[in-house]
């Protein structure tokens, strides 16, 4: 199962490499990773997308746990939570083109946030299934380059990951 | 506020921290800390001749003490030849400091002379590490790197100290702090009251219990606390190879080693029982065999300070998450507070099935190897040395066939006394680590238990031994191969001895034990064996080389049959199974 884990962990040089390599060398998924320090300096906030079974995420949560550098952890996937990425995409924008990828952009809720006489960069924030639809949408000879953020997640309601 | 440099108040903190002793060696990153050794008085610094003996050394100190061992290399090599040492006591959870001197800050990243990433390289065998970014951070760094060897889940820390910030021109106001506050590490505690009572309502309520106990139990300081609770209860108690002496090795409720080479009726009774109370232990895959067979009709209760062992390869009914020693105390009160007490007619029951099983093929009792040859026995050279210490020796030793005949025939009555590598399987470890322990216990008779494989790994340690005079016995197994390498060949691979074997290459032990200016005996005849070791015990202040020619046929066994096999599935001899 895919979940997504949120890490409050001391912002110190060397804290990432020991989440990335507590996942290599347990041989854990990583399929996205995002990280940046919180309005609390000292904190950073790393949010992880990984797949497995109960057993396996039990392992991963209690072994993030036991990191010295990590303060808190929180599965978001356990209760009902917002996740969203951000895509940022160059598509070719010519002719007939150009009214298209604008109306798919608009079906979307994306903005055109870069334009050149034959391209836009286009901005799309949302799951990551919202994401790949869209691109779906634009279809493969139309995209020249893609960059996704990897997926941020809080949770809803009055729940808060703080120290 | 006195100012001290970089150096000075690296070895101040180590001061302020208690610590009396150093294992290392010097080069140039760590220069600036070896002057402010010098300077001192009250550290003692033993230079060994190989940093993987400093940390083995460190590790054998820490294991026989129960205090933090700590080690001071220099950068690039130095840092990199401790890593098997680091790694060795992060897989036993062995508390250590590991301090290493790293190139100067402005040169870290620029390939500079004897430059590795000593955090990066540690970093996946270590609980937790440090890169001191200035000199004032040192005692705050110390401080922390003690606290967190020391407590939970112990294990190594690396600190990583760039020549720059130990520079004996710059000074700093010192202050050791006398308290840490991390929000990020909080060590597990007390058990969960409820879970504990549910525990001891399941031990009540067992027909065929078993006492599983590691080495949590040694290193939580549990021993004392678990021999009342089984001998109340009249369990039947295994330990671990870590958790040897965690139970006294010569009672009658102790069934002897568990796993791979444990007893018949230490892995049979755990295959049949209907409750395994593991305290301290990981069921580490050597314990285990095939974790879909392994104790197919037991509920487990699970007591670990470590919540990430807990339910990692065996999923436990009953998880408690905190110390040793005060969940054994909780059972305990919750036990004398309770009316009822265990069914004895069926623990009487249990243990008249185990009792059988234990005359059929245990290890003491069944005769499993023949004495009348002409050719010495290895477990035979293994009791004697048992009955020649009076059971009281402490027992080092290294990785193969001789540390499993060690583990099966010393019987250890108290913990701290049997120092293995037992997670990480480091051939080399036992003769620095006997000088680790033969420092912390001088008048105590230290006994490294040892093939002429493993010696040869860190054999450059004769020299620490004679610099710091440690008249430590070193009892080598010779077998003339790879004992246990061979042995996997011989069941495994149809006989085909690849590189297992020395030919005639092995060194004369005793001419070389005599270059490093020790005493050397060569034991080659059975019928000297008894008279020739005690003659070289009786050498109290000697380093004492005892060669020992064995069976070179020789296997160790019981031996669970692998892969797929339950915990009862052994081979009992070269041709019987169960």
């Amino acid at each position: 199962m895919r979940r997504i884990i949120s890490v409050l962990m001391e912002n110190e040089p060397g804290a990432l490499s020991r989440v990335v390599g507590l996942f290599s060398q347990r041989g854990y998924n990583i399929e996205s990773l995002t990280v940046a320090p919180t309005e609390d300096a000292t904190l950073s906030r790393l949010t992880m997308v990984t797949i497995g079974d109960d057993h396996k995420i039990e392992q991963i949560t209690k072994n993030l746990n036991k990191l010295i550098d990590v303060v808190k952890l929180v599965d978001l996937t356990e209760g009902s939570h917002i996740e969203r990425e951000l895509l940022l995409v160059k598509v070719r924008a010519n002719g007939a083109q150009r009214d298209e990828v604008k109306r798919s952009v608009d079906i979307f809720r994306g903005q055109i946030v870069d334009v050149t006489s034959s391209m836009y960069t286009v901005q799309v924030a949302g799951t990551g299934e919202k994401l790949d639809a869209f691109l779906q949408a634009l279809g493969e000879h139309t995209i020249m380059e893609v960059v996704r953020s990897g997926v941020s997640g809080i949770a809803r309601g009055e729940k808060v990951l703080s120290v | 506020m006195e100012l001290l440099s970089g150096g000075d108040m690296l070895v101040r903190a180590l001061q302020d921290e208690g610590v009396d002793l150093i294992f290392g060696y010097p080069g140039g990153s760590a220069l600036h800390i070896y002057d402010a050794i010098f300077r001192q008085k009250s550290i003692k610094h033993i230079l060994v001749r190989h940093e993987q003996g400093a940390t083995h050394a460190a590790d054998g100190y820490a294991r026989s003490t129960g205090k933090v061992g700590v080690v001071l290399v220099t950068s690039g090599p130095g840092a990199t030849n401790a890593i098997t040492g680091i790694a060795t006591a992060y897989m036993d959870s062995i508390p250590m400091v590991v301090i290493s001197g790293q190139v100067p800050s402005d040169k870290i990243g620029e390939d500079a002379f004897q430059e590795t990433d000593m955090v990066g390289c540690s970093r996946p065998i270590v609980k937790h590490s440090f890169l001191v970014k200035s000199a004032e951070d040192i005692p705050e760094v110390i401080k922390k790197a003690f606290y967190i060897a020391s407590t939970g889940r112990p294990g190594p820390v690396v600190v990583d100290v760039p020549k720059d910030v130990t520079n004996p021109a710059e000074r700093f106001p010192y202050r050791y702090p006398e308290k840490l506050r991390m929000r990020s590490y909080t060590p597990a505690g007390k058990g969960h009251g409820g879970q504990i009572r549910k525990a001891v309502a399941l031990l009540l309520a067992a027909r065929r219990p078993v006492i599983y106990a590691g080495g949590g139990v040694v290193q939580g300081e549990g021993a004392e606390l678990l021999t009342e609770l089984a001998r109340r209860l009249n369990f039947p108690v295994t330990n671990t190879l870590m958790g040897l002496g965690a139970y006294p090795g010569s009672d009658k409720r102790f069934l002897g080693m568990l796993g791979m080479h444990g007893t018949f009726e230490a892995n049979t009774a755990m295959h049949h029982a209907d409750v395994i109370l593991a305290i301290g232990a990981r069921f580490d895959d050597r314990v285990t065999s095939t974790p879909s067979k392994f104790c197919p009709g037991a509920k487990i209760i699970h007591v670990d300070v470590d919540p990430a062992s807990i339910s990692k390869t065996i999923v436990a009914d009953i998880p408690i998450v905190g110390t040793v020693q005060s969940v054994l105390l909780e059972m305990l009160d919750t036990l004398k507070s309770s009316e009822e007490q265990p069914d004895q007619s069926a623990i009487v029951d249990w243990w008249r099935q185990i009792d059988d099983w234990r005359e059929r093929h245990g290890l003491y009792t069944a005769p499993r190897y023949q004495t009348d040859g002409a050719l010495i026995m290895p477990q035979e050279v293994i009791r004697a040395v048992y009955d020649i210490t009076e059971g009281d020796a402490y027992v080092t030793s290294d990785v193969g066939q001789h540390q499993m005949f060690a583990a099966q025939y010393y019987h250890f009555d108290k913990p701290r006394r049997w120092i293995n590598s037992g997670g990480l399987g480091t051939m080399g470890f036992g003769l620095p680590a006997a000088l680790g322990v033969k420092i912390a216990h001088p008048d105590k008779e230290v006994v490294c238990v040892t093939g002429e494989g493993s010696i040869q790994m860190c054999i450059q340690e004769l020299s620490t031994a004679t610099q710091y005079h440690l008249p430590v016995k070193i009892l080598c197994l010779n077998n003339q191969a790879l004992g246990m390498v061979k042995q996997w060949q011989e069941m495994q691979y149809e006989g085909r001895l690849s590189n297992s074997v020395y030919e005639e290459s092995l060194p004369d032990f005793v001419k070389l034990a005599e270059a490093y200016g020790h005493l050397g005996v060569k034991i080659e005849r059975h019928e000297d064996l008894h008279l020739k070791l005690q003659e070289a015990f009786a050498e109290k202040d000697r380093t004492v080389f005892i060669d020992v020619y064995v069976d070179p046929s020789e296997h160790v066994y019981p031996m669970q049959v692998m892969p797929n096999g339950s915990m009862r599935d052994m081979w009992l001899s070269k041709t019987e199974r169960t």
